[in-house]
């Protein structure tokens, strides 16, 4: 076992149910439980419950303008309603994504700013060196996340939490409580299914976990499950799909990206918007079983033309789907491309996003 | 009939010269859920410990290695719609490709199931 690993509240319980274990973002995390197709089918289907404690939290608190934190992300916070989430990134100067993240606005001068863990040292160094005034702080410690997922999780969440969480609409969230402290509960998630993450004190989150799981129609789900479940949505990974030589615009994340803020990165991403960016996010579904894998050569009339970053065989469609980047001239709906790695060789074609079309994500 | 393994963790069943040739149960657990198997033609020859095929999961590809050489002589046809079988019968419905035994003194290269569930203590 690595030392360096930090577990989460939950970890006992996952060795309990005798999960697979496996590191990620320097956390020992739950990969699966009893299968990753069983669970990615329990979580379209029913509903599922995810440990998420690993994800960073920061609160920052003060005025947002002159303080900074209105010039850090991709969009403007002041203008995030109360008990309203955005999407979107922190760019370092070149424009390149250093974290995609969640602000939740939760009062006039505070939010909650929401990270992936194995960035989330480097994603509170850079916001901090960029305020100006405000308390900003990091509460992961302190704070534990339960993501719960799939079409029947609304009637557990009102079963099993109370009635307010009925009428939450996607990309909101509510102050809420449970278990007898106060808990966020947010309509968002990273399936394409309806659920909620839930932001509870970390000394509550094994009891909320126990809890949940009282509901015969929710069953734990691992880190194996939401990738298969995410890809199938067209979310990207931080890591894999998008990094730090990675822009918004090359990901096709423009439509997270505001111009009319002021943010760090702006002017690079304007300069590569004029002058047209070389390689371009595409989406493809592979003619047959086999499963496009990080790093395999894109390719096209036998030249290799970009490269897979995420792709895994999808139980939805019942074959294989990748998303990559390649050159923009290639990345129109239908165009045939040869995926290659060693002896390894599979013909795909360019398709739309998402591969799965009838999730429950805003039902 | 015998049941000998490779430390890849291939099986081959020996009746008279067929070698019947699958994954173990153990390399099906670790693989997890298989989403599909690459199978030999029929007519290939294959070389001991040379590539039969591959085999791939959720959360893994890998290539499937030949216990013993010979020609293929039958394939598992079933695994390329319902490559779970592996899952569900490795060392039974799961089998992949039957081979016609070119050299049965190979056998002395591979582990009888002794042997292999000691190794697999070792690892």
């Amino acid at each position: 076992m690595d030392n360096q690993l930090q577990a989460t509240p939950i970890c006992g319980r996952h060795r309990a149910l005798n999960a697979l274990m496996a590191p990620f973002g320097g956390w020992d995390m739950p990969i699966q439980y009893e299968g990753i197709i069983a669970e990615h089918s329990w979580c379209r289907t029913s509903s599922s419950l995810f440990d998420i404690c690993h994800m960073g939290e920061f609160i920052f608190q003060g005025d947002f303008e002159a303080g900074g934190l209105e010039d850090v992300f991709t969009f403007s916070v002041k203008t995030i309603p109360l008990g309203r989430s955005r999407y979107g990134f922190l760019l370092n100067e070149q424009g390149g994504i250093i974290d995609d993240l969640i602000v939740f606005r939760l009062a006039e001068d505070k939010v909650m700013i929401v990270v992936n863990a194995a960035t989330a040292p480097k994603d509170f160094a850079a916001i901090k060196g960029r305020l100006r005034g405000g308390v900003f702080t990091d509460i992961t410690a302190a704070t534990g996340k339960l993501d719960l997922q799939g079409p029947l999780s609304r009637y557990v969440m009102v079963e099993l939490l109370g009635e307010e969480v009925a009428t939450i609409p996607y990309f909101k969230f509510i102050t809420m409580n449970i278990l007898g402290v106060e808990a966020i509960v947010s309509r968002t998630g990273y399936t394409g299914e309806l659920g909620y993450e839930i932001f509870i004190p970390t000394e509550k989150v094994c009891e909320l976990w126990d809890l949940l799981l009282t509901d015969e129609r929710v069953k734990p789900a691992g880190l194996g499950a939401r990738d298969v479940l995410r890809l199938e949505v067209g979310y990207s990974l931080y890591g894999s799909d998008i990094d730090e030589e990675t822009t918004p615009l090359e990901a096709g994340l423009e439509g997270f990206v505001n111009f009319d803020t002021s943010f760090v990165g702006r002017d690079a991403l304007l300069r590569l918007k004029d002058q047209g960016v070389t390689r371009k996010k595409v989406a493809f579904e592979v003619a047959g079983r086999r499963s496009p894998r990080h790093h395999y050569d894109l390719c096209s009339g036998g030249e290799v033309v970009g490269n897979v970053t995420s792709g895994v065989f999808s139980p939805m469609l019942g074959k294989g789907i990748g998303i990559g980047f390649i050159k923009p001239e290639l990345t129109a709906i239908g165009t045939p491309l040869t995926i290659s790695h060693e002896r390894v060789s599979m013909e795909a074609t360019v398709c739309e996003l998402p591969f799965f079309k009838d999730g429950s994500v805003r039902a | 009939m015998s049941m000998y393994f490779t430390k890849e963790h291939e099986w081959v069943k020996v009746e008279g010269n067929l070698g019947t040739v699958g994954i173990s149960d153990h390399a099906a657990h670790e693989l997890g859920d298989i989403t599909f198997v690459e199978l030999p033609k029929i007519g290939a020859v294959v070389k001991q410990f040379g590539v039969l095929g591959s085999i791939e999961s959720v959360k893994a590809a890998s290539d499937i290695f030949a216990p013993l050489s010979g020609n293929v002589v039958k394939v598992n046809d079933a695994l390329e719609l319902a490559p779970e079988a592996v899952n569900e019968s490795a060392e039974g419905a799961g089998w992949m490709a039957q081979i016609e035994i070119a050299n049965e003194s190979e056998l002395k290269n591979l582990m009888n199931q002794e042997q292999y569930n000691d190794y697999l203590k070792t690892l």
